[in-house]
């Protein structure tokens, strides 16, 4: 077995004591951030980024990959305990979790999210290290033709699937690409852009600027708006009893945890699904097939089970594309690969034949935190339950200070710190106004692909577009696309020809 | 929301011709010399699908399909919302005048004693905890120098002794 050599050597370095801290680090910043309402995976991330300049990338990946876990078991904190889901992906979790703790059950709930979490985790990881390396080979035989195709279809998988506005995603999409081309032409190498001269432009807008101005700066206005009244933190007590009570209670809904964590994982792999409708459908499906679906909404543990096994499986879905074809999953695999990309690697098929102790020390890495995640989440939950009841402005106020340093650290130019304000306050009226903000960013990060491997094309070609359809492999991909694009176009006719009262668009 | 929908898809719609425009600089039509299109076709023809959209929005609100939200921001918050936004412009203009570890304990200061209205004893800790911290974090582990402004002087004797 081949694979499990790779995956050894992957443990050597995963579990190097440095690594291991981190791991541990990772996870336990990450619980808190998902556990924070407003602040999820990608605000982590993106807020964190910058300061992981501190250790070696291959580390530094590894940090990142844990907080993301973190917050992916810690969205279900404030689901149970205040009613708020902590990150959007925990929105399904408040269905059952809060009638739980309203219930006196909140130390059960949590326990029951914690251990969906690491099994939904688990058996996508174990998924994740099966795919990884078959699809990296099918993956090196893409070229330029190939790879735009692809990216072409992360992006019609949002006008097809996203169910945002479509008018405001397709905005949306072509904005980030837009920005992407801000800076130095590639091919030929001249400026163009660049807004009122200002020499900051010529180096091109990164995406983490985008990403602190809109996750950091523009979610925190946002939040502040919205949360008027300090939430209610439901009182949550733990002992070994309830816990083993709730292995038990687990251990019965295997047919919910398997279809969670493979459904999970499969939409996690989309770019416009993700944790979130995951997360939604599995808590569907579970009540489809309950044998007492009316329990479901009144603090069902099946109810919290569902849809924390599949977010969790889908988070490790999302990050499968990012690393084998270089197409992230989400919004937050599209940060890590921005990152990747900014400590030099090439994230792709190429990186697990020129770089293996890094792909596989970060898949080992998943583990360690996966295991490291359910047992920090179980041991700190009173800790939780203190944090929680933090007054927000304090919480706020150091996100600011780290959003305005965290800016300037990789670059060190005032001009990124303005442009993270602009994008900060110009993201949170677009929010506002039902723009989605995943399909910004995911363009703005695959921009450069995109024009690069369009152009690259069309040269060696001499100009001919034809080339993107007479290959095999970058036609079938072009194919769905534009079945992704005509899926809205075919429900406004049907809605038509019905004269269906209610607008479809949306 | 429905003023708010209209200003902002005009305010888009604004952009891109901007951005249109800007990229005209570079060619943007189908370069017969090396096959395919100009520098400037990328950004020109993105620009140009942003102001149709922005365009389809605009014409969209007029035609009544759609329901909106009575109201896009809430009355009660919006005021802190300005506010927030106006200190923070307040602050990234300080940084370079008189340095990163003077404007941002100020913003602290403000946010969590005006803003946050909590006691002297949290702001205090929390105002002389972070620069110290940056400090630390940034200049010493990272060596990124951070702006100073006018303060530069003043941080002469602590990098003799940390550098």
């Amino acid at each position: 077995m081949e694979l499990l050599g790779y995956l050894a050597d992957g443990f050597a370095t995963s579990l190097s004591p440095l690594n291991l801290f981190i791991v541990l680090m990772g996870v336990t910043a990450g619980l808190f951030i998902g556990a924070m309402p407003g602040l999820g995976s990608v605000n982590g991330v993106a807020i964190v980024l910058p300061l992981t300049f501190i250790v070696p990338p291959s580390s530094a990946i590894i940090l990142l990959a844990a907080i993301y876990y973190g917050a992916m078991y810690g969205g279900a904190i404030s689901s149970i305990l205040l009613g708020i889901p902590g990150a959007s992906t925990a929105v399904a979790t408040t269905f059952d979790g809060r009638p739980m703790a309203q219930q006196g059950k909140a130390g059960l709930a949590l326990i029951a999210a914690a251990c969906a979490s690491f099994i939904g985790g688990t058996v996508s990881v174990v998924l994740f290290t099966l795919f990884a390396a078959p699809l990296a080979d099918v993956a090196l035989a893409f070229g330029p033709a190939e790879e735009f195709a692809l990216v072409l279809l992360a992006f019609t998988t949002f006008v097809g699937l996203g169910g945002d506005d479509i008018l405001k995603t397709i905005m949306m999409i072509c904005l980030g690409l837009a920005l992407s081309t801000v800076g130095l032409d590639l091919i030929s190498g001249q400026p163009r852009l660049v807004f009122f001269d200002q020499p900051g432009f010529y180096s091109g807008i990164s995406f983490l600027v985008l990403a602190i101005g809109v996750y950091g700066i523009g979610e925190i206005l946002y939040t502040i708006e919205t949360q008027k009244a300090a939430p209610q933190v439901t009182p949550a007590k733990l002992t070994f009893k309830e816990l083993w009570y709730g292995i038990k209670e687990i251990n019965k809904m295997w047919k919910t945890l398997s279809f969670g964590s493979i459904m999970g994982f499969f939409v996690g792999m989309l770019p416009a699904a993700g944790a979130t409708p995951a997360a939604l459908m599995s808590y569907g499906i579970a009540k489809l097939m309950s044998k007492q679906p009316e329990k479901f909404g009144k603090g069902a543990i099946e109810g919290v089970v569902a849809p924390e096994t599949a977010n969790n499986a889908a988070s490790t879905g999302s990050l499968l594309p990012m690393l084998t074809l270089g197409i992230p999953g989400s919004p937050t695999t599209a940060l890590l690969l921005g990152g990747m990309v900014m400590w030099g690697l090439v994230p792709g098929p190429m990186l697990f034949i020129e770089q293996p102790d890094f792909v596989w020390g970060l898949i080992s890495s998943l583990y360690t935190a996966n295991l490291a995640a359910v047992l920090v989440n179980l041991a700190l939950i009173p800790v939780f339950v203190w944090a929680l009841r933090m007054p927000f402005t304090v919480l706020c106020s150091m996100v600011f200070v780290l959003c305005l340093v965290g800016g300037y650290a990789p670059s060190q130019k005032m001009h990124d710190v303005w442009l993270i304000v602009g994008f900060g306050v110009g993201g949170y009226l677009l929010r506002k106004a039902d723009y989605p903000m995943a399909p910004l960013v995911l363009a703005l990060v695959l921009g450069p692909l995109m024009e690069k491997s369009f152009r690259q094309t069309l040269i060696a070609e001499q100009g001919n577009v034809m080339a993107f359809v007479e290959r095999p492999l970058s036609g079938t991909f072009i194919a769905i696309s534009v079945v992704f694009f005509l899926l809205p176009l075919v429900k406004h006719v049907k809605a038509w020809l019905g004269r269906a009262p209610s607008p479809t668009n949306n | 929301m429905l003023l708010a929908d209209r200003l902002i898809a005009l305010g888009l719609m604004a952009l891109s011709a901007y951005f249109m425009w800007h990229a005209t600089v570079l060619p943007i039509g189908w370069n017969g010399m090396t096959g395919g299109p100009g520098g400037g076709a990328f950004p020109f023809w993105l620009s140009a699908i942003m102001f149709v959209v922005a365009g389809a929005i605009l014409v969209r609100s007029y035609r009544g399909q759609i329901e909106y939200d009575p109201t896009f921001f809430d009355p009660e918050t919006l005021r802190s919302v300005v506010l927030v936004v106006v200190v923070l412009v307040i602050t990234v203009a300080l940084i370079p005048i008189v340095g990163a570890y003077i404007a941002l304990p100020l913003f602290l200061l403000w946010y969590l004693k005006v803003f946050g209205k909590h006691g002297w004893t949290l702001t205090l800790i929390l105002t002389v905890c972070t620069p110290v911290f940056l400090f630390f974090f940034f200049e010493v582990t990272l060596k990124i120098l951070l702006p100073k402004g006018m303060t530069e002087p003043f941080f002469i004797p602590l990098y003799a002794r940390f550098f």
